[in-house]
Order: structure tokens, then C-alpha cells, then sequence
């Protein structure tokens, strides 16, 4: 596209959003048009002409903006300026002037004493700065930035925008919470509120009281990072190198955690263990040992996440055997080296950098990790529950959960940080062009024999707990051990009745599957095209600040999901940005959350893709936007069906951030379960979680038939077939 | 042949700091094929592809049958360009990538198609219309990526080492093919390559380039028989360049002191006083000692090293004016390592 084009296309979007479109948010719905184009439905061009003077502004940059559009002027300063300062106006307007009025007082001098309230901007507000998003994208192609492409350029602007608006602004928020105290500036408030004595207290190694939550949080951490990987190396070596050929079992065992809702083996663990648990039953009737409640709190949650995480770090250390190149073993052996001294010289050393990156993997994922704690914490906080109840418990303390917040992101940070510097360096690569004709040396006897240990108890275990899952909703109820057959969980939650007029969805928990299902629906295309057009730009576009979006678009993956839903809730519940309650907050959380993993996925996928073909296709008198429409979406299919994949099932799974996000309107299924397990009816959790699960293995399997499918030639079909890299590299 | 097709005006390309094309200056005539030559890193490369308009030009002026083309991108140029990988699409059947061009520039699918068909009919490649890319070998990859820059009628077309991907053999007979189209079509050809041999065969022009610039153009005669430098010399062929002197000159002939001998050999361009002499391979013949031909141009030498390579001989040959790689047809008498000979120099090049 010409910069000329998208001007003149960029400019009516504008002029429709200030002249036209009603220029606030309407709450009330569609209904509120009617008042057009007065009351609430004004457009900027009604609200500047009346008392709103401070809306004059934009409307002279749009006669601005109109005559390069006839050939006059610096097309190229005309239009990068008037756009940009039209952006950066609306947005300035719009948190100096909020519900309260003035906020910004030092401006009372300029704007007089009563200025009006002001609501959130709407669809003309939208409208009016994607219009001068585009005007400064084009003013930059005429000045020959992006290499004259407009289309770039446009892509550039608007996705450097939005993720300043929605990962970027969000954090910076949380930052300003913390550091504010009953609306004043106080950084005294921050320094005591990180180093509370609720996040650093030692007291439970003296007298037992109860440590900071973050020792909570590092100590678990640690000890579900150590455990995952001991228990994923044991599963790896077993499949790889020892005698047991049980692949596709274990295989199958990794899918599970990633299509299961994070909390839900935390019910089955209550099933068991809780203090009217199968196994506290008859270990209680067996042995007279006392029933407790051992398992509300650190061991419960720590056996939740071993249990979702151990597959993940098989996966991943899988992948690292597999790519340790047998012919160094067998050399070892040639030059006398006995079994173990193999293992013990050669195996190991090249082992440990994936056991690194496991152990991060682990780390991490549990500092995320906030339906287990929750669900099975009781009295044993970690970072991410308290912040969840810093905002929603009964002291509502913004400032607290912000500075949590920063403590858990640290960590977080520190983690990945931790990776990059770590393995950055020390990664030994094995997996050279040449074939290795090598067998795999077998694992030393003790060896296998201690693998085998870990491994076959902790399959049956897990087996055991997808079993009470799948089976506990059609029991009567199974938390009690009541295990007469019923269907009436299914029935409270999902029952139809049918009427003259048609079926009526009944049953209490239809509102959130169909939410759920809505939002996934909609945010997984919606992450999947902005996640591979921004592959395509950092990948395949020479543009300034190119390293800079790479980063912010790789950002969100390190944030932890508590951080986002509660900085989602402090940036978007007031003007001029106002989301919360609505189903838009929920799909936007989503793509932004999941983006990082489609960005990485296309740029997997476009590094299989010669960039002779661009070149080919430019030099036949393509375009960008045709190029990448014909030549590269089709050759990146199997990459854009992964990533709409792994974004619905995360929709659908999703609980840490949008558990802040949910409304009584729009509530989700993880939430609604979550509400359940709070209220006791664990049977009913448990029926909704496996049909969920079922569900979401429909859709799995579905997408990888699809996939399966579409292999096109030599380049096209190839990344699929990779061993899955652990996705976590920042800004890597 | 005498309008000029592409002008490069003072034109540089910098990447970061490094000049990759340093102030170049060029004039390519209309109709003739032009190789860019140079060892790897030398700016051929980034030269065709400141043609393409794949790269912007940082400084000077490009332009292209008289248009300047300084800031058009390659979508907005009128050329084509066949690539080492040759680039095709390959979830395209062959007749979508030779039409792809034609109907991105707004043809009629069927009307793009039916061109498409005829282009592939000439190249010899009638009846694979339907297969995709990865079916093909590839000789016949290389001729669908010849198409689909042909039938956009280009104004310019440009080679990027094309012909790298094939075996010895192949290469040979796609090069005429290249050629044959070339001189068929009335085509101006830009054909980028770091094979000598290759650009000796089959261009009007050849441009050594060296460091972003060129180091010589012209002919592929004018390059071997009067190099500018050693560089040239020794890139346009193998060299044996030596110290020595030239006496006198005079009509196509020189009085050269090398190594203490005094000789007189065909030499053009040479101008009396001390400085560097280029003798290629070829221009040496090795003769016995007691051979009376040798005459006032032989030196006397020692065989180093013989080697037999079928179709000719190998030397090297330790003279007073250093060594001596010479290349003796195999039907001349033989030597053997360690013989003293004399050897004869019939031509020499001054480097100066």
C-alpha cells in the first residue's frame, strides 16, 4: 500500500471518529444510540463546540492532516506530526480529565476551576486514534522510514501502540499503585510495603509462626523446580535409554496438563486426601491414624504442581537426550569407558543444560501458578493468592497487591534473567548436519532400576488422579466417598429443557461455557494473526526499534498472570480507558497474554522459510502485503493452526488473570469453577473440569489432524516436526 | 548495444559502517550480458541487488533505461531476477509461479496463465505446468525460475549466481542455454558469479569487483590479455607475477631483465623501469636445456614438482626470477621432478 492510500483511508477513520461516531463509551449498550448525535452519544465534533474546549485540538490536526491529502505541503512532516500529536493528545486529554474532574491539578490555571467530568472514550475515541495511528504511519512511509512501505509502517505504529497499552501501560500502573498512598505521592509507602514483614518475615524457622510469602513462594519454587526435573529425567531416561518403550503412553501423559484447567488436580488431590478423602478414610480405618488436613498447604500445593509439571520437564528433557548425539557415548566406550562412567563423564555433562532449563521451567511455572495455592493453600499463602486477596479479600489494599505484585515479577524476571545468562552460554550443541549412525548406550543397571522407582509409582499416581477427574462427576459424592452413580452434577450445571420456542439452557453453569467458549473463540484468531504478523515484521523487516518491539512483544510471556490481572483491573476501571466488566477485557487479556507464543511459533517457522522467496516475489512486482498474503500465510499454515491451538485451549484453561477480570455478566468457566470448589461442591467442579477437558482433547485432537494435514513441500512443512524448544527465551 | 540500460551515478551502500558498494560508477549497454566477478564479499552481490532495488542505495543515483530508480523498491522496478536457490514457490504448482508475476501486476489469471504456458514451452518445459517445485530436479527448478523472470519481460534481468546449485556438467550446458536465450531475446543480462571460467564464457562485459569497486571492466579478452593490476590477473586466470625491469619497449614487444636474465618477450603497454610482470600459465613453454628454440627469451630453470592431469601438464619451476607455475599441453615432451630445463616466456603482462 502507498503512503498516499493509506493517508487518505487513515483520514476518514479519523474523521468518522471525531465527527461521527459517539465520542465516549456507552455502557448502557447499542440502546444509547438512540440519543445520537446528542446526550450520551455526542461525537468529539458536538462535546468540542460545546463547553468541552479542550477537545478543539484534534479536530485542527485532522484540517491539518488534509493538506498533504491535495498535494500541499511536506506530506511526510505534515502527516507523521499531525498524527502523532493527535495520539498523544487524545490519550493526555483524557487521563488529565477523568470521573472526578480535573486529575491532573497543575492544570487548573490553563483549564479553570470546574472542569466537567469526563467518561471513558468509545467507539469514536477508537476510531479517532486508529485513524491518526495511521496518518503518522503514513506521514513516516512518505519520509521513506520502513522502507517507504506504508503497510509496514502502519503494522509497526499500531502494534508498538497497542502493546504499550496493554502490556506496557498495565505494569507501569501497578508501579504508580505501589508507590502511591491515599492518592499521594509517597515512596516511603513503597520501601515499606516491599520490605513488609508479610513478604520477608524468617519468624517459621525461630517459632514456627509463619514465613514471608515470598520465602513461601522462593521455597516452593525451588522445590517443585528440583522435583519436576528429577522426575522428568527419571521418565526421559527410562523412554530414551532405558529398556521401557512406553513413548506414546508418556506422550500422551504430557498433553494432559496442557488442556487441563491448572487447579483441577488439586480437586482430585482433595478427593484422596482431604480429611474426608478416599485414602484418609481407609488409611484412618486401617491404620487409626488420625484424619488431618495435611494437605491444605505447602505439600498439597506442591504435589499439584509436580504433577502438572513433571510431563512438561519430561518433554523437555526428552528433547535433550534425544539430541545428545550417541557416537559420543559409543566413543566413550571404545577408549574403556564402563557404563556408568559414561554416563558419569559424558551423558551428565551434556545433560545439564536442559536440566537447567527444566528446573527454570519448573521454577517459574510455580511462581505462576495461582489455582493450586488457592485451592489447596489454606493457611500456606504464596505471592500470587495473596495478591488475589489483597484485592478481592476483605482489605481491599491496591497498593499492597501492586507491591506484591513487583516482588513476584522480580522473581520472575530474576528467573528468566537467570536463563538467559545461564544458558545463553552453555548451550552445547550436539545435533550436527551429518547423520549419527549411533545406537544409544543402555542406562547403567542401578541406574534404570532408581529411574523405575520414581517413574512407574508416579504414572500410576497420575493415572489415578485424571481417573477421579473423569469419574468423580458422575458419582454421587465422591469428596465423601459416596460413589452411587448420578448425573445430577450434570444436570445443576448444564441441564436443557425443551420447550415450545426451543431448548432453554438451564442449568447454572451454561453462562460461563458459553462465555468461555465465545472468548476463546474469538481472542484465538485475534492471537494467532497479530502473533504471526508480528513474527513476520521482527523476523522478516529491517525497521528501527525492530529489537525494542521484539521485546515488548515477548514481555508478557515472563509476567505472571496474577500481575497482569491485577494490573489489567488498576489500568482499565477508569477513563479513558475503561474495559473492566466487559467481555472485551477478557479477550484482550487473552491475546496479549498469549501473543509471546505465537511471535515465537512464526518466527520458528519463518526461519524455515528462505528469504529468497520475499525477495522473488518483490523483485515480480509484489508488494509487501501481497507478498506476505500469497507466499508467506500459506507456507506459515501449520504455524498459524498451532498458535490458534495454543491460544483457544489457553483461553480456555486460563484462571490466574482473568479470575480478576470476570464480571457476574461475563463470567468464565474456571472462575465459576473455582467459585464452586470455594462454596464446597467439589463434585460439581470436578463435572464441569472433565467436561472441559473432554472438550478441549476434542479440540486438540482436531487441530493436529488438521495440521497433520496440511504438509506443503520441502520448506513449508517442516517446523512442525521439531522437538518442541521449552517456550521460554526472553526477548531471545 | 550502444544505449546504456543501467547507470550506476557515485552509488554506495553501506551496511552499518561497512561499504559494501563504495561510490560506484557504472554504464551497462543495452543487449549485453554483463558479468559482475569478484571473490566472495566483494559487493557483486549487494551491486545486483541495488539493481533489483532489494537493497536502497545509501548514496549516489541509480537508473534504469533512463528512469532513476534511486528510491523505488524492487515491487516498483521493472526488473526480474533469478536466485541461487532459485526461490520457487513451492506451495505453488509450477504454472502459478511462472504466472505468479503477471497476475500480482493485476493480469487476468487466464490471460497470465496462457503466457505462462507459452514461456514454459519455450524453455523445454511443456507438460510439468501441474507438478510443484519439489518435484522437479534441478536442472528443471533452475529453468522455471529462468521463466517466471522472463515472462515478465523484464528491462533488465538479473543472475545471482545461478548456476551454483548444479553438477560440473549441467552447468556448462545451462550457461549456453542462458546465453543462446540472451542473444535471442535482445536481453540485458546482469549475471553475477565468482567463477571465472563461468564469465569468461559467456559474457560481453565482465566486471571484476574488489572491496565495493570495481577493479576493471571490459571484455573478456581485454580482462585476461591486459589486466590492470595483480588482482585482475590473478582472478582473471592464474598469474605467476614476478619482480623485474623492462628495458625497452616498443611495438608490442618488450626487453625485460628478469632474475638476472635479459629477455624479449610480446608485451603490451609497457613502459621502461622497474615494477611487477604477470605471466600466465600458459605463456611458459618448458624446454631441455640443451634445446636451441629456447633462444634470447628462455631462463634457465629446475622442475619443483610435475604432475600429469590428462588433458595437460603441471610445473613448477624454480627460477632466478622466483617460481614458476606453468601449464604445458600433455602431447609436449615430459619432465620430471628435480630436471633442470629452461623455460621459455613467450608473453608477459605489465603490472607495473
Amino acid at each position: 500500500m502507498g503512503a498516499a492510500g493509506l493517508a487518505r483511508v487513515a483520514w476518514i477513520c479519523a474523521a468518522v471518529g471525531l465527527l461521527v461516531a459517539p465520542w465516549h463509551g456507552l455502557e448502557g449498550g447499542l440502546a444509547e444510540l438512540g440519543a445520537w448525535p446528542a446526550g450520551i452519544a455526542t461525537p468529539l465534533l458536538g462535546l468540542a463546540l460545546g463547553d468541552r474546549f479542550w477537545l478543539l485540538p484534534p479536530l485542527g490536526l485532522l484540517v491539518l492532516a488534509t493538506l498533504p491529502l491535495f498535494g500541499l505541503g511536506n506530506a511526510g512532516r505534515i502527516l507523521t506530526f499531525a498524527g502523532a500529536a493527535s495520539v498523544a493528545y487524545i490519550f493526555a486529554q483524557g487521563y488529565a480529565i477523568g470521573l472526578r474532574g480535573l486529575e491532573w491539578s497543575w492544570l487548573a490555571p490553563i483549564l479553570g476551576p470546574e472542569v466537567p467530568a469526563q467518561a471513558a472514550l468509545g467507539w469514536g475515541g477508537a476510531l479517532a486514534i486508529a485513524g491518526f495511528t495511521g496518518i503518522c504511519a503514513a506521514g513516516l512511509a512518505a519520509r521513506g522510514r520502513f522502507g517507504g512501505d506504508a503497510f509496514i509502517a502502519f503494522l509497526v505504529i499500531g502494534s508498538a501502540l497497542l502493546l504499550v497499552l496493554f502490556v506496557f501501560l498495565p505494569l507501569l500502573r501497578v508501579l504508580q499503585a505501589a508507590i502511591y498512598e491515599h492518592d499521594q505521592f509517597a515512596p516511603s509507602a513503597l520501601i515499606a510495603r516491599l520490605t513488609a514483614s508479610e513478604a520477608w518475615s524468617t519468624g517459621c524457622v525461630a517459632d514456627g509462626v509463619g514465613c514471608g510469602v515470598v520465602w513461601n513462594t522462593l521455597v516452593l519454587a525451588t522445590l517443585t523446580g528440583v522435583l519436576t526435573t528429577a522426575i522428568g529425567l527419571a521418565f526421559a531416561l527410562l523412554t530414551t535409554r532405558g529398556e521401557l518403550r512406553a513413548v506414546r503412553m508418556f506422550r500422551a501423559l504430557t498433553i494432559l496438563p496442557l488442556i487441563t484447567p491448572p487447579f483441577v488436580v488439586s480437586l482430585a488431590l482433595i478427593v484422596l486426601f482431604g480429611r474426608t478423602g478416599i485414602v484418609t478414610q481407609w488409611v484412618s480405618y486401617l491404620f487409626d491414624v488420625p484424619r488431618s488436613r495435611w494437605i491444605y498447604g505447602m505439600p498439597g500445593v506442591l504435589l499439584a504442581q509436580l504433577l502438572s509439571g513433571a510431563p512438561i520437564a519430561f518433554m523437555l528433557l526428552e528433547g535433550t537426550i534425544r539430541a545428545i548425539a550417541p557416537s559420543l557415548e559409543e566413543a566413550a566406550a571404545t577408549m574403556g569407558a564402563r557404563r556408568l562412567t559414561v554416563f558419569r563423564t559424558v551423558t551428565w555433562p551434556l545433560l545439564r543444560p536442559g536440566l537447567a532449563a527444566a528446573f527454570l521451567l519448573g521454577f517459574v511455572e510455580s511462581l505462576a501458578d495461582f489455582g493450586n495455592p488457592l485451592v489447596l493453600g489454606g493457611d500456606f499463602d504464596v505471592l500470587s493468592t495473596r495478591i488475589f486477596f489483597a484485592i478481592a479479600g476483605a482489605r481491599h489494599d491496591p497498593g499492597r497487591a501492586a507491591a506484591l505484585a513487583i516482588l513476584l515479577l522480580a522473581l520472575t524476571f530474576g528467573a528468566f534473567a537467570a536463563q538467559a545468562y545461564w544458558l545463553g552460554k552453555r548451550r552445547y550443541v550436539t545435533v550436527s548436519g551429518k547423520g549419527d549412525s549411533g545406537v544409544p548406550s543402555p542406562l547403567p543397571r542401578g541406574l534404570a532400576m532408581g529411574c523405575g522407582a520414581i517413574a512407574l509409582p508416579w504414572a500410576a499416581f497420575t493415572a489415578v488422579i485424571y481417573g477421579i477427574i473423569m469419574v468423580g462427576g458422575f458419582v454421587h459424592d465422591i469428596g465423601r466417598g459416596d460413589m452411587t452413580i448420578t448425573w445430577r452434577h450434570f444436570v445443576t450445571a448444564f441441564e436443557v429443557e425443551m420447550q415450545a420456542g426451543g431448548a432453554a439452557f438451564r442449568g447454572a453453569a451454561w453462562d460461563s461455557l458459553f462465555t468461555t467458549l465465545e472468548v476463546s473463540a474469538i481472542s484465538a484468531p485475534l492471537t494467532a494473526g497479530m502473533g504471526i504478523m508480528l513474527a513476520w515484521l521482527l523476523a522478516r523487516q529491517v525497521f528501527p526499534g525492530r529489537r525494542t518491539l521484539e521485546f515488548m512483544a515477548m514481555l508478557s510471556f515472563a509476567i505472571p498472570g496474577t500481575v497482569v490481572g491485577v494490573s489489567y483491573i488498576m489500568a482499565f476501571n477508569v477513563p479513558p480507558i475503561e474495559l473492566t466488566g466487559t467481555a472485551m477485557i477478557l479477550i484482550i487479556c487473552f491475546v496479549f497474554r498469549n501473543l509471546p507464543v505465537g511471535v515465537r511459533g512464526g518466527i520458528a517457522a519463518l526461519s524455515q522459510i528462505d528469504r529468497s522467496l520475499d525477495e522473488a516475489s518483490a523483485t515480480m512486482g509484489a508488494g509487501a502485503f501481497t507478498t506476505l498474503r500469497r507466499v508467506i500465510l500459506p507456507l506459515l499454515r501449520p504455524a498459524i493452526v498451532a498458535a490458534l491451538a495454543y491460544s483457544f485451549v489457553h483461553a480456555m484453561t486460563g484462571v490466574s488473570a482473568i479470575i480478576f477480570l470476570v464480571s457476574a455478566k461475563y463470567n468464565m468457566a474456571t472462575a465459576y469453577i473455582v467459585g464452586r470448589v470455594e462454596a464446597g461442591e467439589i463434585a460439581l467442579a470436578i463435572a464441569y473440569s472433565s467436561l472441559l477437558i473432554v472438550l478441549m482433547l476434542i479440540v486438540v485432537l482436531g487441530i493436529e489432524r488438521v495440521v497433520g494435514r496440511v504438509q506443503i513441500g520441502r520448506r513449508g512443512g517442516r517446523g512442525e516436526n521439531e522437538p518442541a524448544e521449552p517456550a521460554m527465551r526472553l526477548g531471545a | 548495444m550502444s544505449e546504456t540500460a543501467v547507470r550506476f551515478d557515485k552509488a554506495s551502500k553501506l551496511f552499518g559502517s561497512v561499504r559494501a558498494v563504495d561510490a560506484v560508477d557504472l554504464a551497462l549497454p543495452r543487449g549485453s550480458l554483463v558479468t559482475l566477478l569478484g571473490p566472495s564479499g566483494c559487493g557483486k552481490t549487494t551491486t545486483v541487488r541495488l539493481i533489483a532495488g532489494l537493497e536502497l542505495a545509501t548514496e549516489g543515483r541509480i537508473e534504469i533505461e533512463g528512469r532513476d530508480v534511486t528510491r523505488l523498491a524492487a515491487a516498483e522496478r521493472r526488473i526480474a531476477m533469478v536466485f541461487q536457490s532459485y526461490a520457487l514457490f513451492p506451495h505453488m504448482s509450477v504454472l502459478e509461479n511462472v504466472s505468479y508475476g503477471l497476475v500480482v501486476g493485476g493480469a487476468r489469471r487466464q490471460a497470465a496463465e496462457a503466457e505462462a504456458r507459452q514461456m514454459l514451452d519455450t524453455l523445454g518445459l511443456k507438460g510439468m505446468e501441474a507438478r510443484l517445485p519439489a518435484e522437479l530436479s534441478g536442472g528443471q527448478q533452475q529453468r522455471v525460475a529462468v521463466a517466471r523472470a522472463l515472462v515478465l519481460r523484464p528491462q533488465v534481468l538479473l543472475f545471482d549466481e545461478p548456476l551454483s546449485n548444479l553438477d560440473a556438467r549441467l552447468r556448462r550446458r545451462v550457461r549456453e542455454d542462458i546465453r543462446d536465450l540472451q542473444r535471442r531475446l535482445g536481453l540485458t543480462v546482469v549475471y553475477v558469479t565468482h567463477d571465472q571460467q563461468e564469465a569468461l564464457a559467456v559474457s560481453d562485459i565482465v566486471v571484476v569487483m574488489r572491496d565495493g569497486r570495481i577493479a576493471q571492466m571490459g571484455t573478456p579478452t581485454e580482462l585476461y590479455e591486459q589486466p590492470a593490476d595483480a588482482f585482475v590477473a590473478d582472478f582473471m586466470g592464474e598469474a605467476n607475477v614476478i619482480e623485474g625491469e623492462v628495458i625497452a619497449a616498443a611495438d608490442g614487444r618488450a626487453r625485460l631483465a628478469v632474475g638476472g636474465s635479459k629477455i624479449e618477450v610480446a608485451m603490451r603497454a609497457g613502459r621502461p623501469g622497474k615494477g611487477r610482470i604477470a605471466v600466465r600459465p600458459e605463456a611458459v613453454t618448458v624446454l631441455p636445456v640443451a634445446a636451441a628454440e629456447g633462444g634470447s627469451n628462455a631462463i634457465p630453470a629446475r622442475v619443483q614438482r610435475a604432475a600429469f592431469l590428462g588433458q595437460h601438464r603441471e610445473y613448477e619451476l624454480e627460477t632466478a626470477a622466483g617460481a614458476l607455475f606453468v601449464v604445458a599441453p600433455s602431447g609436449a615432451a615430459a619432465f620430471a621432478a628435480g630436471e633442470s630445463v629452461q623455460a621459455r616466456i613467450d608473453r608477459a603482462i605489465w603490472l607495473g
